[in-house]
Parts: C-alpha cells; sequence; structure tokens
C-alpha cells in the first residue's frame, strides 16, 4: 500500500502545476469548511460562555403570558404587573430557589457636577449581586434596607466612574440621576462587555427608588435562581404555583430559564454552523469535479501506460486501485495543506483580534480532513473504473 | 501446465471485430502450434493480421471462435484475472514503440512485471539489475527512457520482457523503429536470449532478413495462414 501511494505521488510529481492547480480547488474547499465551521462554532461557544457567566440556573419572571418559555419580548398584555409583593412572597416561600431580586429598568442621566453620562439604570434587590455575577470592588451593592427605605443610594458601574469622575472616588459623593439626587454607596468591579452590551455601562439603585424616580407602581421583572440544575423544573412550578396564588390562580406572568435560553441559542448556532458547512462544501464540490476532469484526463494520456500494466500482469483492481489513490492522495494533500492554512488563521487571528470568537475544535479538523478524503475517493471512482475497464488490446493500440 | 505438449496450440482460430454494421475477420480459422525453445517469426503483408495474431497468442484477447492453448490452459474460457496472471506468469511483451513508462528509472521499468506478481520491493530491484546487466545495460540502470537512445531503450524493454524468466517472448515489430544497425544488435539478443535461456520466441516482422535468421516462418495473408514452415525463398 505505501508502495502505491509512493508511485501514486510520483506520478503527481511528473505534472506538478496541474497537479498543484488541482489541489488548489480543494485546498480552497477545506478552507473555506474550516473557517466557516470555525466562525459558526465559535459563535456557538462564545454565546454559551456569555450566557453561563452571567450566573447559573437563573430564572426569570416577566409579565404576560407566553405559550412557549425561551427568549424573546414576552407578550406585552399588562393584566397584572409584577410587584414588590410579589418578590417579597417569593422570596418568603421560596424553597427551591436561592434569592429573589426585583428588577427595575429605565435610562437616565447621571451628572456629577459639570460631567454627565446617559446610561442604564437598574433598580434592584441586593440578591441580583450574587445571582447575577457582579460584584462591587469597593463600597457596598445595595442593602435590603435601602430597599425597604426607598434610599437614595446609587453603585456605579465601572464605565460611569470613568466619566464622572475620573481618578476621584466617588464613594460619598452625590450625583444627580434624572434629576434626583443619589449619594453613591458602591463601585462595581469592571465586567467588560459581552453580547455587544457593556456591562460597565450602568448604575444600580434599589428598586423602589427606582419605582419613585420613573413613577411607576409595579416592578419589570423578577431575578431568581434554582439551588441547582436538577431543582430547576420543580423551581419554575414553585415559582409559577406562589405567583398564581397571588392572581386567584391566574397566570398573568411567564418564568423563563436560562437553559431554554442556552437551549435556543444553542439550537440558532448550530443551525448557522450547518448552513454555513453546506455554503463550504459547495466548494469543495467544485474542488472535487476538478479532480474528477483532471483525472479523466490522466486517464487518457495514459492508456498506453494502462495498457503496458495490463500486458505485465495488471488486474483490473490493480489499475483501479492506481487512480483512485492518485485522486485520494490529491486530495488529502489538498485537504490537508486547506486545514494547515485555516489552522494558520486561526492562530493569527487568536493572536491579533483575540476579540474574534473562532475555535478550531477537533471535529472540524476531522470533518474538514474526512470530506477531503471523500472528495478524493468520490472523485476518483469514475476515472479509476474507466481506466480499470479498457481492454488491454486497444489501450496498447491507442495513439 | 503440461510439460510434455507443445507451449503454444493455435486450433482454427478466428478474430472478428464488428465495425458498425461491417464484420470485419481479421483471422479466418488459423492453426498451427509452438513448441518450448523455438525460434518463430510472423509475417505477412500490412493489415494481414499479425498483430491481432500476437494479442491472441499474448493472451491480451481471446478467440472469437476457436481454441489457443497456451502451457496447456485453454485461453478463451479463462476470466480476466486468470488472463492477467497467465500474462504476468508466462509472458514477456517487446513491442515497436518500446512502451516504457516516463520518468521512470530503466531499473524501475524492467521490475514492472515483478510488482504485479508480488515480489517485494528489494528482491525486484536486484532480478531487474540482474535483467539488465543480461541485455548489457546494467550500467545505465538508474536513466529515465528519456535519457536513453532508441536502441537501449528497446533493450530495456527486453529487460522488462524476460524480468519474470517468461517461457514465451512475444515481439510486435521490435526493430520497426530503430536503424539497421542497431536492428541487427537486438535480433542477436534475442538470439542468444534463445539459445541461453531456452525462451521460445515469436517475432511478427516486415523485415525480410530478420524473418530468415529465423528457423520457422509462418506467413499469414488476409487472416489465413499460407506459410508454416522455415523460411522461403524471396520473402
Ligand atoms: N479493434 C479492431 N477493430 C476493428 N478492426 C480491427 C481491430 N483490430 C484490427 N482490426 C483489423 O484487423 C486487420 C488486421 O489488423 P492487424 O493490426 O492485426 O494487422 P497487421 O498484420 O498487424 O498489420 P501491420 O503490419 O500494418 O501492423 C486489419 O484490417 C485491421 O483493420
Ligand atoms: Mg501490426
Amino acid at each position: 500500500m505505501l508502495e502505491h501511494m509512493i508511485s501514486a505521488l510520483l506520478a503527481l510529481g511528473a505534472n506538478k502545476l496541474r497537479a498543484a492547480l488541482t489541489m488548489l480547488g480543494v485546498v480552497i474547499g477545506v478552507l473555506a469548511v474550516t473557517l466557516l465551521v470555525s466562525v459558526g462554532d465559535g459563535a456557538r461557544a462564545y454565546l454559551n460562555n456569555t450566557l453561563s457567566g452571567i450566573g447559573s440556573n437563573l430564572l426569570s419572571v416577566v409579565p404576560g403570558r407566553t405559550e412557549t418559555r425561551g427568549f424573546g419580548p414576552p407578550a406585552q398584555g399588562l393584566e397584572r404587573p409584577l410587584t414588590m409583593d410579589d418578590a417579597h412572597a417569593l422570596e418568603r416561600q421560596g424553597t427551591t430557589i436561592r434569592g429573589v431580586s426585583p428588577m427595575v429598568q429605565g435610562g437616565g442621566t447621571v451628572r456629577f457636577r459639570n460631567r454627565q453620562r446617559d446610561t442604564m439604570v437598574l433598580g434592584v434587590g441586593p440578591a441580583f449581586s450574587d445571582l447575577r455575577n457582579m460584584h462591587v470592588d469597593s463600597g457596598e451593592f445595595v442593602r435590603e434596607e435601602d430597599v425597604g427605605s426607598r434610599r437614595r443610594v446609587v453603585v456605579l458601574g465601572r464605565r460611569v466612574v470613568r466619566e464622572l469622575f475620573g481618578d476621584e472616588s466617588p464613594l460619598g459623593q452625590s450625583v444627580r440621576i434624572a434629576g434626583g439626587r443619589f449619594r453613591v454607596v458602591g463601585v462595581m468591579e469592571p465586567k467588560g462587555r459581552s453580547l455587544g452590551f457593556d456591562l460597565d455601562d450602568l448604575v444600580f439603585i434599589p428598586a423602589t427608588a427606582a419605582m419613585d424616580l420613573f413613577g411607576l407602581d409595579h416592578i419589570s421583572q423578577l431575578v431568581t435562581a434554582a439551588r441547582s440544575k436538577e431543582e430547576t423544573p420543580a423551581a419554575i412550578a414553585e415559582i409559577e404555583e406562589v405567583l398564581a396564588r397571588r392572581r386567584n390562580g391566574e397566570r398573568s406572568f411567564t418564568v423563563q430559564s436560562q437553559e431554554d435560553l442556552l437551549k435556543t441559542f444553542g439550537a440558532i448556532t448550530g443551525a448557522m454552523t450547518m448552513v454555513l458547512l453546506a455554503i463550504a462544501s459547495i466548494s469543495l464540490v467544485v474542488g472535487g469535479i476538478g479532480i474528477m476532469n483532471i483525472m479523466l484526463v490522466s486517464v487518457r494520456e495514459r492508456t498506453r501506460e494502462i495498457g503496458v500494466r495490463r500486458a505485465v500482469g495488471a488486474t483490473q483492481r490493480d489499475i483501479l486501485w492506481q487512480f483512485l489513490l492518485e485522486s485520494v492522495v490529491i486530495s488529502t494533500i489538498g485537504g490537508a495543506v486547506g486545514l494547515g492554512t485555516g489552522a494558520t488563521i486561526i492562530f493569527l487571528v487568536h493572536r491579533y483580534a483575540p476579540d474574534v470568537p473562532v475555535v478550531l475544535s477537533p471535529w472540524i479538523a476531522a470533518v474538514a480532513f474526512g470530506s477531503a478524503f471523500a472528495t478524493g475517493v468520490v472523485s476518483g471512482v469514475v476515472p479509476a473504473r474507466r481506466a480499470a475497464r479498457l481492454d488491454p488490446v486497444e489501450a496498447l493500440r491507442y495513439e | 501446465m503440461s510439460e510434455t505438449g507443445p507451449l503454444m496450440e493455435v486450433r482454427a482460430l478466428e478474430r472478428s471485430f464488428t465495425l458498425g454494421e461491417e464484420e470485419v475477420r481479421a483471422l479466418r480459422g488459423v492453426t498451427f502450434s509452438i513448441d518450448r525453445g523455438e525460434y518463430v517469426a510472423i509475417i505477412g503483408p500490412s493489415g494481414s493480421g499479425k498483430s491481432t495474431m500476437m494479442y491472441q497468442l499474448g493472451c491480451l484477447d481471446t478467440p472469437s471462435r476457436g481454441t489457443y492453448r497456451l502451457a496447456g490452459y485453454d485461453v478463451g474460457s479463462l476470466d480476466d484475472d486468470e488472463l492477467a496472471a497467465l500474462r504476468n506468469r508466462f509472458i514477456g511483451f517487446v513491442f515497436q514503440s518500446f512502451n516504457l513508462l516516463a520518468r521512470t528509472t530503466a531499473v524501475d521499468n524492467v521490475a514492472l512485471p515483478l510488482r504485479y506478481a508480488g515480489v517485494g520491493m528489494r528482491e525486484r530491484r536486484a532480478r531487474a539489475r540482474e535483467a539488465l546487466d543480461r541485455v548489457g545495460l546494467g550500467h545505465r540502470w538508474d536513466h529515465p527512457p528519456d535519457r536513453l537512445s532508441g536502441g537501449e531503450r528497446q533493450r530495456v524493454a527486453i529487460a522488462r520482457a524476460i524480468v519474470s524468466k517468461p517461457a514465451l517472448l512475444l515481439c510486435d515489430e521490435p526493430t520497426g523503429n530503430l536503424d539497421q544497425k542497431v536492428g541487427q544488435e537486438i535480433v542477436r539478443l534475442f538470439e542468444s536470449l534463445n539459445a541461453d535461456l531456452g525462451v521460445t520466441v515469436v517475432i511478427v516482422t516486415h523485415d525480410p532478413s530478420m524473418a530468415r535468421r529465423a528457423r520457422r516462418n509462418i506467413k499469414l495473408v488476409d487472416g489465413s495462414l499460407v506459410h508454416d514452415g522455415p523460411p522461403q525463398e524471396g520473402v
């Protein structure tokens, strides 16, 4: 077998330029497969990481009823909005959840002296910090008493601190948010960007203070988490039961789980990867057609040689293998080069643009190389069979 | 394989081709036999069926009617793989146009039949070198065909034909592409192979002097055998 490989290599070496050009088709095909699938896979890994990074086994309750669990804005038929009382009830009665935080979302301009910044304002409770993995760097997060007494205190995100205070310490200072005066009690640790959203460009205030500030009598949603992954279904059931009881059995709210979100994103990115793979395979098919074409030409050119080989005792099978191997050698070398180029590009991207989420997973490498091999076999079969079936006499008489 | 009977036995052999509507009868019932160690020339005008006969004798083709037995095997009843094995074991071919593999050294060209016989790489090379020595080209073993003269190429082809020590050497106009002097040397090489190794030599030729040097001539005209015996005067 090794020997046949060597002669296949020699046969290709006889026409280096042609072999190289033929290979190029496969190189490009495999490169496309490798890169596009890497991008798809990278996107998936990135989403997974980010979504897991915001906490674990998270559950959120939003007003309105949607039939499917998952992500997307729920229907806004707010018959019965969520309130602070709902949050308290869950906190008191919940046995399968750890911590409950109300959440009131808004936006506003934060001012300090003559500087200002438009930012996101989140009204939350103390549990929010642990649930969402967002902790203070200095000072304190929003406390239970702050929520209870609607205290006007604020915890600033890193970005806001930098913009308004520069190097000055903001703790104890007073800022104006949407016109109201707030005392700075804490500064968040830096979080960076996630899904295009700057997690440092926001401020936290007590949920009650946010309701006052925005003139609301309800909260936007409830944030909580199951104690463990296994307890997630039980936790959802419990939340639904507690809240429904408070609404005379009416289910005018929806519980969303982080897991559902992950699954939904997983399905989307999985589908995206497959689409990219399909697109990339087209170029591989083109490469395969190139190989078949060249192999057919080669069989014709080497008709005499085939005749001589048959005359000295080669069987049809010998000839079949000879040409099939040649085609497979072209495609696998092309595949190796394509894969190598792809790996190099991915390596360079990692090195010089670490933010771009591309990963070269072993399965991509296996798929790329495997499909190159398969391309060689498929496009070699027809020419090889044609070569093998040549009549020895006609092959020898061929001019 | 019968050691007693003739090496080759051709009986009422016919070979016809269909070209569209028309039937071309290239061989029309030829009968003869050739013993081991004979040196025979097949002669006849162009288009008389000499090459067709050679493909039959060489087991590259099978009879339309009649029989051909080589070393006791009924060639017409063998399948493609068996024919390939028979060629590999019993027959060496020498063609007018050498038919060496390009960009392949002399020694690897010569070793080709052994490869299909399943002989290992090292032994193949050794035996190919021996065969090259036998045709007087031992020193050129690593030359590819394009660095050899016509006569040298034909010697390489002859080395390839004898490397597996076949019982039969089949040559189709082996000197057709060579000049007089080199052709003479090739003929002498065949004669010495015939005498020293006892290999049966069958040569298809147009060359009267070559035909006269054979002990026996088989003459075909229009696919029929018209003479079988010692060289005739005026051929
Ligand atoms: N595959 C084929 N199909 C049709 N006709 C064929 C085929 N092979 C040979 N013939 C015919 O058979 C006849 C004998 O051909 P062959 O090649 O055996 O002649 P030859 O004696 O070798 O001639 P030359 O001395 O010119 O080589 C010719 O008429 C040729 O056209
Ligand atoms: Mg002829």
